[in-house]
């Protein structure tokens, strides 16, 4: 990434208060004028439980983890080892841990870290009410180049419920890690910025969906609560009824998509938001929207499947069912966001083009980008004015074909409450009418109309993120949160004289032969990276698309992200 | 004043479409579909603000027969289509019609919540205690001793479902039983579910004759129930669980739980809710 970061991750047990420090953390980078990129992972307990908060700060947004991190703090080291496939370190990492929780775990210290420690526990002990998390953040703040005027501002904002002590007791234990690191060995510091930060939001890629829902006026949702999908909605649950709408929570995922079909078919554009679990269940009436013609949006936050798989943790395995899960021919939109502020762009565009084709659009984000927090530029309204098509007037005597065979597909849709318009929408397969036909000349029909108008559509240039040099001889193909680390690659590659291009596909469905192709004039050779086992999206790619004859493919199942170096040397190594 | 001259009075005829019914000859379904237009002429309801909402069986297929606005969905998902349908458009009148297979069994999760949830829906459950559709399976209402289906030929072998205890211990908030051989009855106890706030649950015996033509002397077995309405749900479930199924023409149970209807709260610019991630 462009500017100067810094990647650090502070771990602990339940109760040792990591999260909340890193909150913390994370308020006053950004206060500080920093960007930030910051994913969580913790244990399967309910609970408490190990936590670890990852943390990248910088002086450019970011879209993903560095290769290593250069600091971690345990707090203390119970059960940490289990995440340190998620916790790179190196040689040049600096590793701080307690001397009175034990010694450094050896997963962490055969990386080479350098080592000090910090009685974090014993120091907190000496100011009243005084917490070892603390004693953690002044030590980080100090290293990084944290101004303390700064965090007293977070401090106080934060804690103003708890009262002056607690705010006083924070304080110290903050200090006392700041004045206790003041002679650790150095990590990147950051400098200290005048950066207008009014025009930056704090927000999680679960929040930026919720938000991108909205401003595409999204007024019902219904859905089962599920991980790591939940925050989508319950970010929504407040927020809907202030803009005129409601979220209700179903019964089951069947009876979600069902409810949000029925909200649609009434007229008010319609989410519900699941994981690959709910995905499953939901695909029968996903087919039920392809031919009844409503218009709903399906948000998939992926998790490591099959199964319940690893429910706390990402994967890009749900391609394969996303795309061809529903029975039938039943062509569907599939959209990916390739960022947390993608989210909100990707999902406001899917309601979009889900109302303007009437046909279900599902939109496939993931646990790494849901639950990660960015500090980020504010994502500017964008304004998409096409709207679900209504019938006009009709004259005396003439039927309401709500199945039009029209010239774009697309047929305009009655709501009910509209005189005149009656009409039953079916799953069964019907004439143009509406009524229900078995004949073949009905079906071919109706399934070409449903084709064409997807095939028919512009989509513009929102169907990739392409970035890099325009006469690039490698590309690099991904789709969603794998772009983040391939992003960071292509910068690498570029400033080391390589000439590389990007493509990370958004529109994943219907395909884009021709811009596709244009895209890649003059590549001669690609890159594909994405988090599956199997490499779904490689498979895709070669079953639709044109590729340069010389083809690689990174693919590695989840929960560990690519990184930016892994991305780097596959492109390095290939001669 | 030309608003109210152009007014004209709607007529059974008005909620019928022109499609013919798949239906066997003497189902009872005809009496259903008659009854249900019957009512809603009887409540002179525009058409244009009723829907009928439906999943697959062969009573499922009443919405295309309307001239209503309908939805014929899949399999078991009547109940939560129209429960979203609801609850986005609170102005309609939403009606859910379907069998005992498709509501009781497929869509029995939703069946129970539905009840529990109590939005102002009226659902019109078909009994005929078989699957007609596929030709003559069980179907959750069936008789144990039952072995006219090849899927079963040694009989059913488990006890049958009892939709109105079920509904009444879930919370359905207005119940009556009813019988095909009587559309009159069926169309005025549609118009009373129609009016009673929440969730009404009618289960109409409506004879299969063709895979289960035994059932064409249900005729001659209902009996109008001699019972009032209550209001007392204990009261209410004693009565269904010590009668045998045949008291018909009443409406059994009536609660007064307001409907479910969450109301959006404000009219706040999405722009607004940006003050959530500002720093």
């Amino acid at each position: 990434m462009s500017g100067q970061t810094v990647s650090l991750v502070m771990a602990g047990s339940g109760g040792a208060g990591v999260v909340t420090a890193g909150s913390l953390l994370l308020e006053a980078a950004a206060r500080a004028g920093w960007y930030a990129y910051m994913t969580r992972s913790s244990g399967p307990q309910i609970r408490g439980g190990e936590a670890a908060v990852m943390v990248r700060l910088g002086t450019a947004p970011l879209a993903s983890h560095d290769d290593c991190f250069h600091l971690l703090v345990g707090v203390d080291w119970q059960n940490v080892g289990r995440f340190a496939a998620e916790i790179p370190l190196g040689p040049d990492s600096l590793i701080i841990g307690d001397p009175g929780e034990g010694e450094v775990p050896e997963v962490f210290a055969r990386s080479g870290a350098q080592q000090i420690s910090l009685a974090m526990k014993a120091l907190a002990k000496t100011i009243p009410d005084g917490r070892p998390n603390m004693v953690a953040f002044g030590a980080i703040a100090g290293l990084i180049g944290l101004t303390e005027d700064i965090v007293v501002g977070v401090l106080r904002d934060t804690l103003k419920r708890k009262g002056e002590a607690a705010i006083a007791a924070s304080l110290a234990a903050f200090r006392a890690g700041v004045e206790a690191a003041a002679d650790f060995p150095a990590v990147p510091r950051l400098p200290a910025t005048q950066a207008d930060t009014s025009d930056r939001w704090s927000i999680t890629g679960n929040e930026a969906t919720g938000m991108g829902a909205l401003r595409g006026g999204v007024r019902f949702v219904a859905a089962y609560p599920i991980t790591p999908a939940t925050e989508v909605l319950e970010w929504l649950a407040p927020a809907l009824p202030k803009v005129g709408g409601v979220l209700v929570q179903a019964e089951d995922e069947l009876a979600s998509i069902n409810q949000i079909i029925g909200g649609s078919y009434g007229g008010v554009p319609s989410l519900t938001a699941t994981s690959g679990p709910g995905l499953a269940l939901m695909t029968e009436s996903l087919g039920l929207a392809v031919a009844a013609e409503v218009p709903i949006v399906v948000v998939d936050v992926m998790r490591v499947g099959p199964s319940t798989g690893i429910a706390t943790k990402s994967e890009q395995a749900d391609l394969n069912i996303a795309v061809y899960g529903l029975h039938g021919d039943a062509p569907h939109l599939v959209l990916a966001p390739n960022s947390v502020a993608d989210c909100l762009f990707t999902t406001q565009w899917a309601v979009h083009l889900a109302e303007s084709l009437q046909t279900p659009a599902i939109v496939l984000t993931d646990q790494a980008m849901g639950q990660a927090r960015a500090v980020m530029p504010r994502s500017a309204a964008i304004a998409f004015m096409g709207q679900r098509e209504k019938p006009a007037a009709l004259a005396e005597g003439v039927q309401y074909k709500r199945y039009a065979n029209t010239a774009s597909g697309v047929s305009p849709m009655a709501i009910p409450g509209m005189a005149g318009f009656m009409y039953t929408a079916d799953g069964l397969e019907h004439n143009e009418v509406g009524t229900p036909s078995s004949q073949a000349s009905d079906h071919q029909a109706q399934l070409d109309k449903r084709l064409r108008k997807l095939t028919g559509y512009n989509y513009g240039d929102h169907w990739a993120d392409i970035t890099g040099d325009e006469d690039a001889d490698t590309a690099i193909l991904t789709w969603g949160s794998s772009a983040g680390p391939a992003r960071e690659a292509l910068e690498r590659l570029r400033a080391a004289g390589h000439r590389v291009k990007l493509v990370a596909v958004r529109l994943i469905s219907p395909v884009q032969p021709e811009k596709f192709a244009r895209a890649l004039q003059g590549v001669e050779r690609a890159l594909v990276v994405e988090q599956s086992h199997s490499g779904q999206f490689h498979r895709y790619l070669r079953a639709q698309y044109d590729l340069p004859r010389q083809v690689r493919a990174l693919h590695n199942p989840g929960p560990l992200a690519v990184s930016p170096g892994a991305i780097v040397e596959q492109i390095l190594q290939w001669s | 004043m030309d608003a109210c001259a152009k007014q004209r009075e709607y007529t059974a005829k008005d909620y019928k479409s022109d499609v013919k019914p798949i239906w066997c000859p003497g189902c009872g379904d005809y009496s259903v579909l008659a009854a249900i237009t019957r009512a809603l002429a009887s409540m002179q309801l525009a058409p244009e603000n009723v829907a009928v909402v439906s999943g697959i069986g062969c009573s499922s297929r009443i919405p295309a027969y309307t001239s209503v606005y309908g939805f014929h969905g899949v399999h078991g998902r009547a109940l939560p289509v129209a429960t979203g349908l609801k609850i986005a458009r609170p102005d309609l009148t939403v009606l859910v019609t379907g069998g005992d297979g498709d509501g009781f069994s497929i869509g029995g999760n939703h069946f129970l919540h539905a009840c529990r949830r109590n939005v102002d829906l009226t659902y019109i459950v078909m009994d005929n205690q078989v699957y007609g559709m596929t030709k003559g399976q069980a179907s959750p209402t069936t008789e144990p001793e039952w072995e006219g289906s090849k899927l079963t030929p040694d009989g059913v072998g488990i006890e049958s479902f009892h939709p109105l205890v079920v509904g009444l211990a879930a919370g359905a908030n207005f119940i009556a039983r009813c019988s095909s051989s009587d559309p009159n009855n069926v169309a005025d106890i549609i118009t009373q579910a129609i009016r009673h706030p929440g969730f009404s649950l009618v289960q109409v015996l409506s004879p299969c004759v063709t895979f289960r033509p035994e059932q064409l002397e249900w005729k001659h077995m209902v009996r109008t129930a001699v019972v009032d309405v209550t209001e007392d749900a204990a009261r209410a479930a004693r009565r269904l669980m010590t009668d045998d199924g045949f008291n018909v023409g009443k409406v059994l149970y009536k609660g007064d739980r307001p409907a479910y209807q969450p109301e959006p709260k404000g009219a706040a610019a999405v722009a607004e809710l940006e003050a959530d991630f500002a720093l």
